[in-house]
């Protein structure tokens, strides 16, 4: 079937904010689908409103819309667009649910739009509980017994029937929120409230518990004509249970036979073929780890992040085959971009192992539950491959950068064989290496299988590789040992560790046995056919397929890992911009990466993709294959800027800023010096190494202090201390982790914080705009509220702020990219840090300002000046519109966690508000990360003493507004003070009805509550705020915050909404 | 201990040496397949041939004696990159490596198979051997493999007298039907794609050329009675038994190899009896009626090939095993038509005869290894079947 005539102009639904459970797989399926489209000649609209990703950039669509993904916004797009079609299929579960909703209210069908892809009746197939299970059972492919139920009464009375435990699984949300397993009537209840609330449509499915069977996952295309193939199936290691997206996922499957293999792939046909499923679909399956049953868990009728991770694993670009289906053709008429020969309906052949490995946030959340369940908590994934699982594994481990290289690196090593087993009923992020402390200590394969119910070849592996260990420490290294470990990819460091060698000389040893990595290609056939992508991945004792190129200028691009807390999809823009850039200017580009669900690791980025850790090692092994004639660190975030001082050992040169001056912007003394000498004033502070030094410091300056860690990203580790007892409990965490770094302590400073991304050629400077947060310093950038123009700062600071920044970024010798953060208090200007390098901000200013800045600088780096490029040095013209930054967090996905924000990131991921006014934007900012006001106009107030007054103003503004405020006891007595009437309400110890009740009555809109001093968590603060958080309640920990919604609200219209098409700035 | 594997191009790998300890020379093919290595091992067409499998683990699973495609392993050696040191799976009977030392199949561990895969898919299918014979003289060595061929391998894997396959008689002795299998406790028999017993009252000549099982219990989960005769049965001993339809089987080496079995296909087809073949049935069956066959450079060996069915449209992922196809330029369009091709390169995959009732395909849509999309293809042979009765 040729494509469809009548599709010209389609809108694609981007996935929005990046939180848990949505991530950055939904920028790569959506930026390959509209490239896709854009190359059949169809004008492409696209609406996202997260601004941080490729695919809302002028050059991936025609006409973008950084707006809050709302129906009402949709429809406003639809009506000026006019577009024929709609595209809800890539987006995620949040594009799915809006593309419902506009053709469930006739909308659609009004304007004449049609649903591309997978049709309504189709998604409600897949997506509705019952109607999902009358379609299996009419088909013959079984569920677990299971129903749906509206009410807990219903629930309860259905697990009398089937018996405990059940697993409970909310319709309608992302990443399992609310879901859980309940074990007996309590939890049960609790759970059940939980998710009935969070559905969209009220409904939860209650089901027979088949936690220990084997989770198995197949990614199945089907085109209009009924074709349908797998692209690859993948096996958890984590049995049912944990979240495919928490769980260590292996594809293909390594223990299922052709008998299992075939019996679920030809179900998974069955079931995509019977739900007439046109485009990708992910189905996943529960097999019984000793018979033939099996269970369908699930069905997600869109690309997804396991269908990101199967196109990254088998070489197979499912979005844009997706794309190309929705536009009518069949699978044997799309070429298979690999090989450019065989076609698309085929099934990949792997002749490797994929392991995937979740990035749980568990260093970022402290005090959150690290356990591992039905709910997601990862924010990101690494994916390796190897032509060995041991291999496989390893790699992953070391490319998840947790300071993780190896089964030994958490140390289970006092516990015995006893208290491990005990330790092993444990689901957490730990377990592997229980598991392998425990084969340490003896205890039997099949013991741990009984209690971890994982798969013993599973089990066997790991104790392959602890084998390993024990024979590295005990036996002298003869080249056979070596290449037996190497085979197994114990990183040299490793090796030294256990042999009691250092890292050169295992290299050494290495190099003089020819003992070197090997790079294959994936190419979606086992080499049955040639192929031209250069996709390749590293193993040892194997012959090298990757050719030297030699003609051209060659750079490395070092990509940023995977996806965390502090370093975001922001990075991956950079370094996919960047790959561009150079390419433009005749470079060859090579990028090397690791994680499967970002944009820089599609093989139609750059020339080369080596798929791989981001280790001095593994980048020395390649940076010897292909001798680049420089690397660009600037763009990959901390995980880049770490591998300079290797990069430079290997003789690779740092293209753009000198590390020298990357150091000296982060060392102390240097940065002392730099500032003295450039006259910019900055906070008084020390740098330090124990605590005891941190107190004399922090004692000298005078509390409150800020103390942090020197070269990290997202402010990991920085807290503000307001006494000595705060110092020692915040060093103490902070050198949990091995520390090569000094730790500085800084006088904290309270004014307005303002952030500058700025270019530099070495003489001049652009700064595309100057954005200011609307909280107050102390709160991390990267969760403040940023607005740009900056609104309340005057010209003359702007203009000091400028000059600042072209000093800072003169001293550092910058070339390339700068970002400075500064405090502002009245006229003074303050600097906070300096960093020669992106930053999260970066996408954003690009595109409010329609200035390229990455592309800016990496002509910069090549050689052009600012002028050359057509640009006048300085800050730029600002533009009519106002473009508010707002943070997202994913809070309610992270138990236990403390949501009040600090210096410290929190928020995983962020939206746009783009309009004409302060107040509209501030608006769509506030809609698009989730924030619908006013709903029920009851709100709670609960500040610490030193806030009151601000929370008076605030608390006024709001009852204005029509709301009903309660607060706590001597909120409560300072607002009625000023005249409001706020309604007393006791504190949680209290009897009842306490605060407590009153947020989980499910009446109230917002609560503010300010938290006190000291990280306590067992205070009332914490368990409002948690409890607000994981009932969906809208919770501010910051009045700068509250004031901004309040100001949002005042001004808010009922009606349209002003659409800018952020292409046309 | 150490193994080699040369070639005739005089390329070397070195690797361990799994199964059997002797000296085997053989043609050298690979498989993609990820799964399905037992069913692999146990194919007949494999007799004369070396298996290298692409995929890099092997013996995950280990083997289970019910998943046999036939009594024994048939390919001369197989090379895998890494053999797992133990088996795990609820229905495994032994490890891999006891199924090959049992059987006396020689094998090599351990080498590059990829590189392996790429030298056979640019230099063509080669012969090559496998010794543990450090002190191996390459140029006593190199003609002995340029003087291999597979010969008439046909002869040595059919089955000696024939056999009957009882259909079954009702669903249940199928066992489960895939999808409602519900775990007992016990090891079950494994479930069935066949939901109708829509050949019931049915009898089937089956010509063992070098059958895969599940091709004679395709046919009688669906409720015919089948019965397999050795490859060299005379065609009026199979005809007097008038059967409702006849199956030409799969099978090793060069169809051309068969000319003596060739000549009896041409009277099968004569009779009006309908027919259905698979792969060296098919290639037979062509040759029988004056088309060509022609050796592809490398074969197709797995179960990821794309074949459209050109009377629906449809594309369907098949399992295949040929290193020979039929040549559909110097067809005969009075005689047969193209019915299936690959979507891939083009190749034959199937023919429809014009004149006789008689379709037959390349691939295997009796799957074992593979993808069971094909299984349709038993249900429109009983179609056919039922045409030729009310006819």
């Amino acid at each position: 079937m040729p494509k469809n005539p009548n599709v010209k102009k389609v809108l694609v639904i981007g996935s929005g904010p990046i939180v848990i459970g949505q991530a950055a797989e939904f920028d790569y399926a959506g930026t390959q689908a509209c490239r896709s489209l854009k190359e059949e000649g169809v004008e492409v609209v696209l609406v996202n409103s997260n601004p941080a990703t490729i695919m809302t950039d002028k050059d991936i669509a025609d006409h973008v819309y950084i707006e809050p993904l709302t129906g009402k916004v949709l429809e406003q797009i639809i009506e000026k667009e006019k577009p024929d079609s709609i595209l809800p299929t890539l987006g995620g579960q949040a594009g799915l649910n809006l593309g419902m909703e506009l053709e469930e209210s006739g909308f659609l069908a009004s304007h004449h739009v049609t649903l591309l892809g997978t049709t309504a009746a189709t998604i409600r197939k897949a997506e509705d509980r019952q109607e999902f299970k009358d379609t299996m059972e009419k088909i013959g492919e079984p569920c677990a017994a299971s129903k749906v139920v509206e009410n807990i009464e219903d629930g309860v009375a259905f697990v009398k029937s089937i018996g405990y435990p059940v697993v409970l699984r909310p319709a309608y949300t992302l990443g399992g929120s609310g879901g859980g397993i309940a074990h007996n009537q309590i939890e049960l209840e609790e759970i059940l409230a939980n998710g009935l609330r969070l559905s969209r449509v009220g409904q939860v499915l209650v089901e027979r518990c088949i936690a220990g069977w084997k989770e198995i996952e197949y990614e199945v295309m089907r085109d209009g004509a009924g074709n349908c193939i797998t692209v690859c199936n993948m096996e958890n290691i984590d049995p049912v249970g944990v979240h495919t997206g928490d769980s260590i996922v292996v594809a293909p499957s390594q223990t299922l036979s052709d008998k299992e293999y075939q019996m679920l792939r030809s179900a998974a046909l069955n079931i995509i073929s019977e739900l007439a499923i046109t485009g990708g679909c992910n189905v996943q399956f529960a097999l019984h780890p000793t018979s033939f049953e099996y269970c369908v868990i699930e069905v997600n009728p869109r690309v997804s992040r396991s269908s990101a991770l199967a196109s990254k694993a088998t070489g197979y670009p499912i979005a844009k085959v997706a794309a190309k289906i929705a536009l009518g053709y069949t699978l044997d008429e799309i070429t298979n971009s690999i090989t450019g020969k065989t076609c698309a309906c085929f099934e990949p052949a792997l002749d490797y192992c994929v392991v995937k490995l979740p990035r749980l946030p568990f260093d970022k959340f402290l005090t959150a539950k690290r356990t591992l369940t039905t709910q997601m908590k990862a924010t990101g994934e690494v994916m390796s491959i190897c032509q060995n699982f041991e291999g496989a594994l390893m790699k992953a481990i070391r490319s998840l950068e947790q300071h993780v290289d190896c089964l030994l690196s958490y140390d289970f090593s006092d516990l015995s064989a006893d208290e491990l087993k005990e330790r092993l009923r444990i689901v957490d992020d730990q377990r592997t290496y229980v598991i392998a402390e425990a084969l340490r200590k003896g205890v039997s394969q099949e013991d741990i299988h009984e209690i971890t119910q994982i798969d013993i070849w599973f089990i066997d592996k790991l104790a392959v590789l602890t084998e390993m260990e024990a024979r590295l420490r005990e036996e002298p290294l003869s080249t056979e040992l070596l290449k037996e470990a190497k085979r197994m990819e114990f990183p040299d460091q490793v090796i030294a560790k256990l042999t009691g060698m250092s890292e050169d000389e295992v290299r050494q040893k290495r190099y003089e046995h020819g003992i070197t990595a090997a790079f294959k290609m994936v190419d979606t056939c086992a080499a049955e056919f040639e192929a031209s992508t250069p996709y390749y991945y590293s193993c040892f004792g194997s012959e090298n397929e990757a050719v030297r190129t030699t003609g051209r200028k060659k750079v490395l691009v070092l990509g940023s890992g995977p996806i965390r807390i502090g370093q975001g999809i922001e990075f991956d823009y950079c370094s996919v911009h960047a790959t561009w850039a150079f390419s433009r200017a005749g470079y060859e580009t090579i990028i090397i990466n690791n994680n499967p669900e970002t944009v820089s690791t599609d093989f139609d980025i750059a020339d080369k993709l080596y798929f791989e850790p981001l280790t001095p090692e593994d980048v020395e092994n390649i940076v010897r294959l292909e001798e680049p004639d420089g690397a660009i660190v600037q763009f990959g975030g901390q995980t880049a800027i770490k591998l300079t001082e290797s990069l430079m050992k290997m003789g690779v040169p740092i293209l753009g800023t000198r590390a020298e001056d990357v150091d000296a912007a982060e060392d102390r003394e240097l940065f002392d010096r730099i500032l003295e000498q450039t006259q910019i004033p900055r906070a008084a502070g020390g740098t330090v190494y124990t605590a005891q030094e941190a107190k004399e410091v922090a004692n000298r300056l005078g509390y409150p202090v800020l103390v942090r860690p020197s070269y990290v990203l997202g402010g990991q580790g920085m807290q503000i201390a307001i006494n000595d007892q705060e110092i020692e409990e915040f060093m103490e965490i902070i050198n949990r982790i091995a520390q090569d770094h000094p730790i500085l302590v800084d006088k904290y400073l309270q004014g307005k914080e303002i952030e500058v991304d700025a270019v530099c050629d070495g003489t001049d400077i652009l700064i595309p705009g100057i954005m200011e947060h609307i909280e107050r310093t102390g709160v991390h950038s990267g969760d403040s509220i940023s607005v740009y123009p900056a609104h309340t700062i005057d010209e003359k600071v702007k203009e000091k702020i400028a000059e600042y920044t072209r000093r800072l970024a003169k001293a550092l010798h910058v070339k390339g990219l700068i970002n400075i953060q500064f405090i502002a208090i009245g006229e003074e200007v303050y600097v906070i840090e300096v960093n020669p390098r992106s930053s999260r901000t970066v996408p954003y200013i690009s595109k409010v300002t329609g200035i390229p800045i990455v592309d800016l600088a990496s002509e910069v780096i090549i050689g052009k000046t600012i002028r050359e490029l057509g640009y006048e040095p300085g800050l730029q013209k600002e533009v009519d519109y106002v473009a508010i930054k707002m943070p997202v967090f994913s809070f309610e996905k992270i138990r236990g966690a403390e949501i009040s924000l600090g210096p410290e990131m929190k928020s995983t991921g962020e939206c746009l508000g783009i309009a004409p006014t302060f107040q509209e934007a501030l608006y769509k900012a506030f809609l698009g990360s989730g924030v619908d006001l006013p709903r029920f106009k009851q709100m709670i107030i609960t500040v610490k003493d030193a806030d009151k007054g601000e929370a008076i103003e605030i608390g006024r503004r709001f009852e204005r507004l029509g709301y009903t405020i309660y607060a706590t006891r001597s909120t409560a007595a300072a607002l009625r003070e000023a005249g409001i009437r706020a309604r007393k309400v006791n504190k949680i110890q209290q009897e009842s009805p306490t605060v407590m009740d009153l947020i989980l009555g499910h009446k109230i809109d917002l609560v503010i509550d300010t938290p006190t001093q000291g990280r306590d968590k067992s205070r009332d603060g914490f368990l409002i705020r948690r409890t607000a958080i994981e009932t969906g309640v809208n919770c501010l920990t910051s009045l700068d915050t509250a004031r901004a919604l309040v100001t949002s609200l005042e001004t808010a219209r009922a009606g349209e909404l002003t659409l800018v098409d952020v292409a046309e700035l | 201990m150490k193994a080699f594997l040369i070639l005739e191009d005089g390329t070397v790998f070195e690797g361990i040496h799994i199964g059997a300890r002797r000296e085997m020379i053989s043609e050298i093919v690979f498989n993609t397949s990820m799964a399905g290595y037992p069913e692999v091992l146990t194919d007949p067409s494999y007799a004369g041939q070396a298996v290298c499998m692409t995929y890099p683990l092997i013996g995950n699973y280990g083997v289970c004696t019910e998943d046999m495609e036939s009594v024994r392993p048939w390919p001369d050696g197989f090379i895998v990159r890494e053999l797992s040191r133990i088996p795990s799976n609820f229905r495994s009977d032994k490890s891999i490596g006891q199924f090959l030392e049992e059987y006396d199949v020689p094998g090599i561990a351990g080498i590059d198979t990829r590189a392996l895969t790429r030298l056979l898919r640019e230099k063509g299918t080669m012969n090559g051997m496998i010794t543990t014979d450090a002190s191996y003289n390459i140029e006593e060595v190199l003609p002995r493999l340029r003087a291999y061929t597979t010969g008439k391998v046909v002869e040595r894997v059919t089955c000696r007298e024939k056999y009957q396959v009882r259909g079954a008689r009702d669903m249940a002795e199928n066992g489960p039907v895939s999808g409602s299998a519900v775990y007992t406790g016990q090891k079950e028999k494994r479930p069935t794609l066949v939901r109708r017993l829509n050949g019931a009252g049915k009898r089937v000549a089956l010509l063992d050329l070098g059958m895969k099982r599940n091709i004679a219990d395709s046919l009688a989960q669906r409720g015919i009675d089948v019965t397999v005769y050795p490859a060299f049965t005379p065609a009026e001993e199979i005809l007097g038994e008038q059967p409702d339809g006849i199956m030409l089987s799969n099978g090793p080496g060069d169809p051309k190899e068969c000319g003596d079995i060739i000549r009896e296909v041409r009277k099968l087809y004569e009779s009006g009896v309908p027919v259905f073949a698979i792969c060296l049935g098919h290639q037979l069956m062509a040759l029988a009626t004056g088309a060509d066959t022609y050796k592809l450079k490398y074969g197709h060996r797995g179960g990821n090939h794309p074949v459209k069915d050109l009377q629906t449209g449809r594309v369907y992922i098949s399992s295949q095993n040929h290193g020979y196809v039929v040549d559909m330029d110097r067809l005969d369009a009075r005689t047969a038509r193209p019915a299936f091709v690959n979507a891939n390169d083009g190749t034959c995959e199937g023919l429809a005869y014009v004149q006789k009732p008689v379709f037959t395909v390349q691939y295997h849509p009796e799957a074992c290894p593979g993808p069971q999309d094909s299984g349709y293809l038993f249900d429109r042979f009983i179609e056919m079947m039922e045409v030729g009765k009310n006819a």
